[in-house]
């Protein structure tokens, strides 16, 4: 049965042109400016940039997490089919946790302090279905075990302080994973850990990902982590998705000459000791008051005035493989990988 | 020759020499029956720094890295042990702390809480070599000169309050604050941790000229192992308040000796798709410093414990080339049986990726 060619499940998340800026007193930030992004089922893609890049912001987006006083989102936004930005509240507190689920960097500031985590997963679990605190109690219990937290039933009736930094954030996956969400959305879930810790969570994340056909969005700031377990890659520069490929494809040939520059800027181990690394000179654009052309192209080798003049489309260099580039056949050639 | 004593031209000598270092913080609350139980965040620690290294520092949160950081700059003092700077005990009438704090400075992580909000960057930089006694109109000078040394050119940024600076500039500025009373040595604790990438990578640039030039010394904390590699010319590498590795760069990174080395260096991804790790090189959170477990403080995680390791505490033993490690299989006539020893850790298991 062909099924892959059937568009049988809409999917996961798709964005299509999503803007959203932010009004500060006296300016507009715009941090995300039109990203396409499209998650199918059961499918990993890694969201990678630099602090400002409109990463976090997107995936916040998705689950309408961002304070609506202050905040204009647009274009279009959907989760499993279903429009996300005309959402009524009722109907995004439903989607919340049962269809979407989030985990954050830091499990001390997203767990309640002054809950034990078992009730924080027990009350999750019955503000979506009808069940008793029991039966709440013994999947929390389930939850814990599938996370692989040890004593797990001594675990529950802890509070997030008394946990270290690797069972908060298994306890914090297991929370978000307490209804059967299909779409999990992680924003940096290892960054504030240690190397040892963080290896076993995205093997973790990655296990469960594959066990429970989750469909994943993974924010994070660290290419290598991405390469862990993403399927695809997109990678964002001042909220816009400028190069996006399957994993294998981007890593070894990277055609943005951003994307190029933070794969060479990261590659300290490989290096000779005593030689230079390299660097993308000066910052990161002013998201208050963008360049009408390429973002990058003030910080880029190859700029040219056609760069400074128009936003660069993005086009397929190969199958499913976008850049945002007018360059790419030139970056393709000097790209050394 | 490799190319750790470049720049020196000398033979090397030790700047610093900590010997036997301790700091144990006590619990207020104690369990009734047992004695005051305390954390042992830095429980014995002895280490040579040449003049004109890279020092690298590296384990997980909570070995005691930035504890020792701060015993050895004497903000917090040592139960026992001591720091020998340039031949002086540090603290002694001969090396009294201020005149050791003109030879040694610090750089934190967080850029933003070491800057006082209050002040404009040139009166920060200024700040110590003052105290210090140089005039204010001597010392403004140098802070000019120092911020145009960091990139940051002083006509722009001179007057700026910190919070009017990037991540990034402002680790400049601490830098720049750092070098202001012209130290020997300067603490780097996660200097570049909280910075992007591309940035980090002109930090670290930046400390490598300025290295060259003025003949300085660095003591380089950090739990980014490729950070370290790129920049040390020799590693420690700390475990639960005790140094379990220490030599070159090259060696511990290339041919570690300690099982935890050869476990935290194997918890680096790859960045290589084709070479996704399979198992997780080291299971469980590091354990408690308040209660380490007897023997070799790492034989619960270990993959080639023996019995003997939960009984005996193994000492740094050298294994030749500068190169030491505590553990007992390195140590002869441990009672550590190589026989059933199946050579160290399995191979690392790769997993092919699907690409549908």
């Amino acid at each position: 049965m062909p099924d892959a060619n059937l568009p049988l499940s809409p999917p996961a998340v798709m964005l299509r042109d999503l803007h959203v800026s932010f009004t500060m007193p006296g300016k507009q930030i715009n941090a995300v400016n039109g990203v396409d992004l499209l998650l199918r089922q059961g499918e990993v893609v890694a969201l990678i940039g630099e602090s400002g890049s409109g990463k976090s912001v997107t995936l916040r987006a998705i689950m309408r997490l961002l304070d609506e006083r202050g905040t204009c989102m647009s274009g279009t936004l959907s989760v499993n089919g279903k429009d996300v930005l005309g959402m009524s509240s009722r109907a995004l507190a439903a989607m919340r946790g049962k269809d979407v689920a989030m985990v954050f960097q830091e499990p001390l500031l997203a767990l309640d302090p002054a809950y034990t985590i078992g009730n924080q997963i027990a009350e999750t679990i019955r503000r979506h279905e009808r069940i008793t605190a029991r039966d709440a109690a013994a999947r929390a219990l389930a939850l814990f075990e599938k996370v692989c937290i040890p004593s797990p039933q001594r675990r529950l009736a802890a509070y997030p302080h008394e946990l270290s930094g690797g069972m908060r954030q298994r306890a914090m996956i297991a929370l978000a994973l307490a209804c059967h969400p299909k779409v999990l959305l992680a924003d940096e879930p290892t960054t504030a850990l240690d190397a040892t810790v963080q290896i076993q969570i995205l093997l973790l994340l990655r296990e469960l990902q594959r066990d429970l056909g989750l469909s994943v969005i993974f924010v994070t700031h660290d290419i290598a982590a991405a390469v862990e377990v993403a399927d695809r890659i997109a990678v964002m520069y001042a909220g816009r998705i400028v190069e996006e490929g399957s994993t294998r494809a981007l890593i070894s040939a990277p055609r943005h000459p951003y994307t190029i520059a933070l794969l060479n800027s990261r590659r300290h181990a490989a290096e000779q000791r005593g030689t230079r690394l390299e660097t993308i000179g000066g910052a990161p654009p002013d998201l208050a008051a963008l360049p009408p052309g390429c973002a990058f192209a003030a910080r880029c080798s190859r700029a040219t005035d056609d760069c400074r003049a128009a936003q660069p489309l993005a086009f397929d260099v190969e199958p499913d493989h976008r850049v945002r580039c007018i360059h790419t056949g030139m970056t393709a050639a000097t790209a050394r990988i | 020759m490799s190319a750790t004593m470049a720049g020196t031209g000398n033979l090397p000598r030790p700047l610093m020499r900590v010997r036997n270092l301790m700091k144990h913080f006590p619990l207020r609350r104690r369990a009734i029956g047992l004695g005051r139980s305390s954390v042992r965040a830095v429980d014995g620690i002895s280490f040579d720094v040449m003049k004109g290294e890279t020092l690298g520092v590296v384990g997980e949160s909570g070995c005691g890295k930035s504890t020792m950081a701060r015993v050895l700059m004497q903000l917090i003092r040592q139960d026992s042990g001591e720091v020998v700077f340039d031949g002086r005990t540090v603290g002694d009438r001969t090396l009294p702390l201020q005149a050791f704090r003109r030879q040694a400075q610090m750089v934190f992580q967080d850029s933003y809480a070491s800057l006082n909000p209050r002040m404009t960057i040139e009166d920060s930089i200024a700040f110590g070599p003052i105290v210090h006694g140089t005039t204010p109109a001597k010392a403004l000078d140098r802070s000019h000169a120092l911020l145009a040394r960091v990139g940051l050119a002083p006509a722009r940024f001179a007057g700026r309050y910190p919070h009017e600076l990037s991540g990034g500039q402002r680790q400049r500025v601490n830098i720049a604050r750092a070098l202001a009373v012209e130290p020997q040595l300067v603490i780097l604790d996660e200097a570049v941790s909280a910075l992007d990438k591309s940035v980090e990578a002109q930090v670290l640039n930046l400390l490598e000229d300025l290295k060259r030039e003025l003949a300085l010394t660095y003591l380089f904390i950090s739990h980014d192992l490729n950070v370290v590699r790129y920049l040390c010319d020799r590693v420690i590498v700390m475990y639960l308040g005790q140094v379990v590795e220490i030599g070159p760069a090259a060696e511990v990174f290339d041919s570690p000796r300690h099982p935890y080395t050869k476990a935290l260096l194997r918890s680096v991804p790859s960045g290589d798709p084709l070479r996704r790790l399979d198992a997780p090189p080291l299971s469980g959170d590091p354990p408690n410093p308040i209660e380490p477990p007897s023997g070799c403080r790492f034989h619960p995680r270990c993959v080639v414990a023996q019995p003997v390791c939960s009984r005996a505490v193994p000492s740094l033993t050298d294994c030749g080339d500068r190169h030491a490690v505590a553990c007992l299989r390195w140590q002869s006539g441990s009672g550590y049986s190589p026989a059933s020893d199946i050579g160290g850790l399995p191979p690392i298991r790769t997993v092919e990726v699907s690409h549908a």
